[in-house]
């Protein structure tokens, strides 16, 4: 059941990618980008790890789609028809079938590689309060340090952004 | 289940918290002095980075804390020293450069503050949690820095293209410390090493992980062939800005490649130095040849700060301890010459950046000779040449090159400072020979500017002279790894 | 945490699916289709438009959102830190409240400088 529900969510998830690059309507785009960042957070979930599977939701599929859509209607792309010229569509051919050969080439040598065998996730991996026993104690200077990003990032929207500063 | 409150070692990380501290009072005094009061906040920001060094000076034994993430050992202070000289450099380089562009003051120097904690931060990593955070840290202070100068289209070109491509190499950078995660179940740079050691399983998922680290290094520090980024953005960029982001950034990237190495050594030997030695080699000599070339003094620096990159790396691969010692020498003598030569440049463009080509520097050593003499000292050391700190520092780089049996690689480097010769005495030539083409008036350096060149000269001759008394000490500091 | 659990929000999720793909289904099935000029045009609440919808946005909704985003993720570290507050005890605090005097910071700063007036 869990491998079926991974592989349906994974196809989906995949489906969603593709058909986003492809869109031409960059809202389109945008709404398939959702429903991407919805499977991956299925896929969290099934991996155990139901603080990021929500965060996930909470952020990416939330607050950063918000700020996408926003973009979009900032700029307010006129449709247009794309010129891509032989030379460059050859190269796009060549450029994807590298990285998919290197993909290829990992992938098959993690199959024959003696992967560790995963343990089974402890009881209670994954859920908000053991990611907090670790956050707060172990990752204490990551966790502080991010605030001071989070300031950083916020002194820099403002800077860049607001009509007059 | 109770939970074990760890220890807390304030005084490992009291710089940074000095730093980012003085950046919050920047803040400040932004909103409620609102643009007035530019001294006031160049006080604050110098205030700020005198207390962070105070603290990196007596930070004590070396040790590591935080579980592990934080390493608080001689060759993080040193490099702390370096970047808090930098950034001091740098803020007194832009009070003058602020008040002529109208740039907002506070928030500019809290930027300043925030990104020097982060390569604080980044030199004293020894997690790649740590690690990436002080990146990011940097890397978004400087993107919004590179784009500070609102109203000029290239700055905002700059911070797009800096930003668009950053995140594409932190993309790799992340990419890579998960492959590496996932090959050895660390997060710590010892903890990678010993499973490395251990002839780990999927040494394939390791060397795909430290290529991708590498890319996402590599570009950050500016080397070919991810360098394309850095001529635009340099030129882009405001002045100051530009100072800054080629002499700290590039130490901090440095400090970190040491200590990868240096802390996973087994992580792959052969191909790690085999990979570094091509990067230093084209890092050197693409940022040469194309810097002969330029006629743009702001994109002509751009291609050599490339360059001098390429050199560090030489060091790099080397990798015996007198190498990594050389290198941090290396990268202090650079930051010290590089930003006052940016100086001397943000001097000569006047407002608005409109003269910043190689021969606006016509007839400087007329209308102002003493200027004109600091030039030529701080090129001559960018070029190498003795007696300057700069030929002093390369001299040591590759001298460790030599007794680690590089010699290909050294006589690579040789070649190419001499590329260089050529192309740092182009403006030596402009002051002294050419004529102006139209009649200004003489340009006059800010007291602030003033102290600026007058410190990095002081240090330029006085590494230069007795460079071993510097060599020491960062010998010490690398002891202590 | 048992993946079971998650069998609720899986059940929810393809109702709403359900529902909504259904009533869309529905009213294109059973709903009269008599299509005439009038009816095609675009309206604004019963009237013909006045103002090309294709306009642009103002960039006051960017930075607003950003902002938002910003402490959105602040937000997110809050619910780990209440999951073990009682075991972390004055050391919890303490974490806790370096983090949001740094973003307190932030706040302070954005007010005054009025970046979240609608100039």
């Amino acid at each position: 059941m869990e491998l079926l529900m991974f592989y349906g969510f994974g196809l989906l998830a995949l489906f969603a990618g593709v058909a986003m690059i492809l869109s031409r309507q960059p809202v389109t785009s945008a709404l398939l980008m959702i429903l991407n960042m919805f499977c991956l957070s299925a896929l969290y979930a099934l991996l155990d790890a139901h603080l990021i599977a929500v965060l996930q939701l909470l952020v990416y599929a939330g607050a950063i789609m918000v700020l996408v859509l926003f973009v979009i209607m900032l700029l307010n792309l006129r449709e247009k028809k794309g010129i891509i010229t032989k030379h460059q569509a050859s190269l796009q051919v060549v450029g994807v079938a590298a990285f998919g050969f290197f993909v290829m080439t990992v992938v098959s040598r993690l199959n024959t590689a003696a992967l560790p065998k995963s343990k089974a996730a402890s009881a209670g991996f994954g859920t908000v309060e053991a990611v907090g026993r670790i956050l707060f104690t172990d990752y204490v200077l990551p966790f502080e340090i991010a605030s001071v990003l989070l300031l950083a990032a916020i002194v820099g929207a403002v800077m860049l952004a607001k009509s007059k500063v | 289940m109770p939970i074990t409150i760890p220890p807390i070692d304030l005084l490992a990380v009291a710089p940074e918290i000095a730093v980012s501290g003085f950046a919050c009072l920047l803040l400040m005094t932004a909103v409620f002095l609102k643009g007035k009061g530019g001294w006031v906040n160049a006080c604050v920001a110098l205030v700020g980075l005198a207390v962070a060094g105070w603290f990196a000076l007596c930070q004590g034994a070396p040790r590591s804390a935080y579980s592990g993430m934080y390493a608080a050992d001689g060759f993080t202070q040193f490099f702390k020293i370096i970047f808090l000289l930098g950034t001091g450099l740098v803020v007194l380089v832009s009070v003058k450069y602020n008040e002529e562009e109208n740039m907002n003051n506070g928030e500019y120097y809290a930027l300043l503050l925030f990104s020097t904690a982060g390569m604080m931060l980044m030199a004293a990593a020894s997690d790649m949690m740590t690690l990436f955070l002080g990146l990011e840290l940097l890397s978004i202070s400087l993107y919004v820095l590179a784009g500070y100068a609102r109203n000029r289209p290239g700055s905002n070109e700059a911070a797009l293209k800096y930003f668009l491509l950053g995140g594409f190499a932190v993309g790799f950078l992340l990419y890579g410390m998960a492959m590496i995660y996932g090959a050895t179940g660390h997060t710590d740079f010892a903890g990678i090493g010993r499973e490395a050691a251990r002839g780990a399983d999927n040494r394939l998922y390791l060397v795909v992980g430290a290529v991708m680290l590498l890319t996402g290094l590599g570009f950050k520090v500016a080397a070919v062939p991810f360098h394309q980024w850095t001529p635009d953005v340099y030129e882009g960029a405001p002045i100051p800005v530009t100072a800054f982001m080629s002499a700290g950034p590039k130490a901090a990237v440095l400090a970190v490649m040491i200590r990868v190495y240096a802390q996973s050594v087994s992580f792959m030997h052969v191909d790690w130095l085999v990979w570094l030695s091509v990067l230093a080699v084209m890092t050197m000599t693409v940022g040469n040849v194309a810097a002969l070339v330029q006629s743009d003094a702001k994109r002509m620096l751009a291609f050599s700060s490339i360059s001098h990159a390429g050199y560090a790396m030489v060091g790099l691969a080397a990798a015996t301890r007198e190498a990594v010692a050389s290198v941090a020498v290396y990268m202090l003598v650079y930051t010290l010459m590089n930003i006052a030569v940016f100086g001397i440049l943000a001097l000569v463009a006047r407002k608005n950046e409109q003269r910043t080509k190689m021969r606006d520097f016509a007839g400087l050593a007329r209308s102002n000779p003493v200027l004109a003499v600091s030039m030529t000292i701080l090129v001559f050391s960018l070029a190498g040449i003795p007696p300057m700190a700069g030929f002093m520092a390369k001299f040591y780089v590759l001298m460790a090159a030599v007794k680690a049996g590089l010699y290909w690689l050294v006589l690579a480097a040789v070649l190419n400072s001499a590329v260089g010769i050529y192309y740092y005495l182009r403006f030596t030539v402009h002051m002294y020979m050419d004529e102006p083409e139209e009649k200004l008036p003489p340009v006059k350096a800010s007291p602030a500017l003033v102290v600026a060149i007058a410190l990095s000269i002081i240090g330029v001759l006085l590494i230069g002279v007795v460079p071993s008394a510097y060599l020491e000490m960062a010998g010490r500091a690398v002891v202590s790894f | 945490m048992k993946l079971n659990q998650y069998l609720p929000v899986l059940i929810m999720t393809l109702a709403a699916i359900g529902t909504a793909a259904g009533m869309i289904l529905l009213t294109s099935i059973i709903g009269p289709k008599k299509k005439f000029d009038d009816k095609m045009e675009p309206f604004e609440c019963g009237v013909s438009p006045i103002a090309n919808p294709k306009s642009r946005f103002s960039v006051r909704f960017y930075i607003i959102a950003m902002l938002f985003i910003l402490f959105d993720i602040e937000a997110v570290f809050l619910f780990p830190w209440a999951a073990v507050y009682r075991s972390l005890g004055m050391f919890g605090f303490a974490e806790m409240l370096v983090f949001i005097v740094v973003l307190g910071v932030g706040l302070g700063y954005i007010w005054k400088k009025g970046a979240l007036e609608w100039e």
